[in-house]
């Protein structure tokens, strides 16, 4: 891919993110027009002086106040979910894995139920439900990395083993608690959380979420070519210079680290970290120079989206976003494994 | 100059290098020849460090090589493995670029000189035609040179080769041997082709069942008497008429 192209990609697909927000702020219970949107966040930013807006209180509240969180939301965790899932499928060197394969997602259940059925961490308030969830995440991935080290070094096939292994023996405690539990609305809301929803998006609890994305975006990307030399295997990897422990550990490190504040901010979506370096390396290459900028913006894109079609299907009720994008995903997956010309990495 | 010292190498109680010393002089071409399982790729496993020995020393320059920063020692040996594993879909300008992983800081861009390196590595190894092609639809013979191509822009003191002329045709293997022989560093390189190694390298060191059994030149080394205990193979050795090298003529008793 041309250098030229590349960045009239970049740029289309800064204008499909602009549009599709736009477009995205616009839809819902209160039909709203771009013009009216673009002047409020005009004016929000000091731009156009308040006498002058032609947006009503109302308007205004539901476009500032409600709408913009939680697509901005929904944008980052998108972007977030889609460098998880490409890093992590360069570090194990397959392309079957995604963000929660750690351990990430379990643990971050765990946390989650316990807030909601047990009523920990009450001191926290409404803070106690992302504290417990994150906890939970970075506590199961240290406890697969730990169990993944064995002399000093990190295998890949082990780390995916205790995945496995420490997600199950996650999911029976959360499944034991749901279990005993007698409340019907609380179990209800166990499953909301844990297929995901972004209706907490709130101006307040965007910076960590945005704050992180940004320095784990900036941090991968800045090592790009040592992401493409892992894809190489272990031992070419090494033959090109690549401290193989150190970049495993720092890969481990910071994406669970994004993993863990984007769930704990919006559940665990499935299927978007799977699924979007996977569409990038079909349009870009394995380069990841390119798959990780466009990864970001198609999997924002993607899950702006996916959040409007769960807001408004089955409106006034929420849709959780996680049913959205599996249904969404798996068609689009499969077509595309079933295309011949496309390289999947390890085992084929 | 690389040198390998008192090297032994054990994996579960089973000896698979035993007490391995020699050295190689810089800008020499140095085959290691010897039948299936001596040990070849395992010695060259250990010099690029993919392998830890058990007991001994591997010193470049008089340095113990176990202390070099792996990006320095990338910058002082590239290596051309046996097998190309399945990958993701890089196309070939991709995959020789990444050649030149071990000297970009972080944040620094490929510049100027990176491209040169890179397309002087590609008309070397004889593949520019192929640079915007994925390697992964590449013969094997291709994915070789474009692995040879990718070792060359590293810019090393020292290129180790793993059987380098396996799936290639006999034009390219004879094109890739040329193209070794001419560059100016030192070359370590297994080789299963004993004509091959015959007519291109300086010195060759012989192995059987992990120990070195003999070294020394071509002249010197492969007698009929090498022959037939380490390969158990009858063989005539004349020389080839056109180049003058030493020319092995194998036979079996039948």
């Amino acid at each position: 891919m041309s250098k030229v192209r590349f960045l009239f990609l970049i740029w289309a697909l800064i204008g499909g993110l602009l549009a599709t927000m736009t477009f995205a702020v616009m839809v819902g219970s209160v039909d709203l027009t771009p013009s009216l949107i673009w002047e409020v966040l005009l004016q929000k930013l000091g731009f156009v002086s308040e006498a002058e807006a032609a947006a009503s209180k109302p308007q205004s509240v539901i476009i500032w106040e409600i709408r913009f969180p939680r697509i901005i939301l929904a944008a980052i965790v998108g972007a977030a979910l889609s460098i998880s899932g490409a890093a992590i499928q360069a570090l194990v060197k397959n392309s079957i894995a995604d963000p929660y394969i750690l351990g990430v997602s379990s643990g971050a259940s765990v946390g989650a139920t316990s807030v909601i059925l047990l009523g920990a961490f009450g001191a926290l308030g409404v803070y106690a439900l992302s504290f417990a969830a994150f906890l939970g995440a970075i506590l199961s991935v240290s406890i697969v990395f730990f169990l993944a080290r064995v002399n000093g070094r990190t295998s890949v096939i082990r780390l995916l083993l205790a995945g496995i292994a420490v997600s199950m023996v996650l999911s029976a405690i959360t499944n034991f608690i749901l279990m005993m539990s007698k409340q019907q609305g609380g179990i209800q809301a166990v499953m909301h959380w844990m297929l995901g929803s972004l209706a907490g998006a709130k101006w307040s609890n965007l910076g960590i979420p945005f704050f992180t994305l940004l320095l784990v975006f900036i941090l991968l990307f800045s090592h790009y070519r040592q992401l493409n030399a892992l894809l190489l295997g272990e031992e070419t990897a090494a033959t090109l210079g690549i401290s193989l422990d150190g970049f495993r550990i720092f890969i481990i490190l910071f994406v669970s680290l994004l993993t863990g504040v984007v769930v704990a901010v919006s559940g665990s979506i499935g299927f978007v970290g799977l699924i979007v370096p996977h569409i990038v390396r079909m349009m870009v290459g394995s380069n990841y120079k390119l798959v990780l900028p466009v990864s970001a913006l198609i999997g924002a894109i993607f899950l702006v989206w996916a959040d409007l079609v769960a807001r408004t299907v089955i409106s006034p009720e929420e849709m959780p976003i996680g049913i959205i994008t599996a249904i969404c995903g798996s068609p689009f997956f499969i077509w595309m494994l079933r295309r011949r010309r496309y390289s999947f990495g390890d085992g084929e | 100059m690389l040198q390998v010292k008192n090297v032994s190498l054990s994996i579960l109680d089973k000896h698979i290098l035993h007490n391995l010393t020699f050295s190689i002089d810089q800008g020499k071409f140095v085959g290691i020849i010897g039948p299936n399982g001596s040990g070849k790729s395992t010695m060259l496993k250990i010099i690029y460090r993919h392998l830890k020995q058990t007991s001994g020393l591997v010193t470049l320059d008089e340095k113990d090589l176990s202390h070099f920063a792996q990006k320095k020692l990338a910058q002082e040996l590239a290596v051309v493995t046996q097998e190309t594993p399945v990958l993701f879909d890089f196309t070939v300008g991709e995959m020789v670029m990444m050649g030149r992983t071990p000297y970009k800081k972080w944040l620094a861009n490929d510049n100027e000189d990176d491209f040169a390196i890179v397309e002087d590595s590609m008309r070397l190894a004889n593949v520019q035609h192929l640079k915007n092609r994925p390697f992964s639809l590449l013969s094997g013979g291709e994915k070789k040179r474009v692995m040879l191509a990718r070792a060359l822009a590293q810019q090393a003191n020292i290129l180790i080769l793993d059987e380098p002329t396996n799936h290639l045709d006999i034009e390219h293997q004879y094109q890739l041997m040329d193209l070794v022989k001419r560059l100016p560093i030192t070359i370590v390189a297994a080789l299963h082709d004993l004509n091959l190694a015959a007519g291109y390298c300086d010195e060759l060191l012989v192995m059987m069942d992990g120990e070195l059994y003999l070294e020394g030149t071509p002249e010197q080394v492969l007698t009929e008497e090498t022959l037939k205990e380490v390969f158990h193979m009858q063989a005539g050795i004349s020389r080839n008429p056109f180049t003058k090298k030493l020319h092995l003529f194998y036979h079996t008793e039948r």
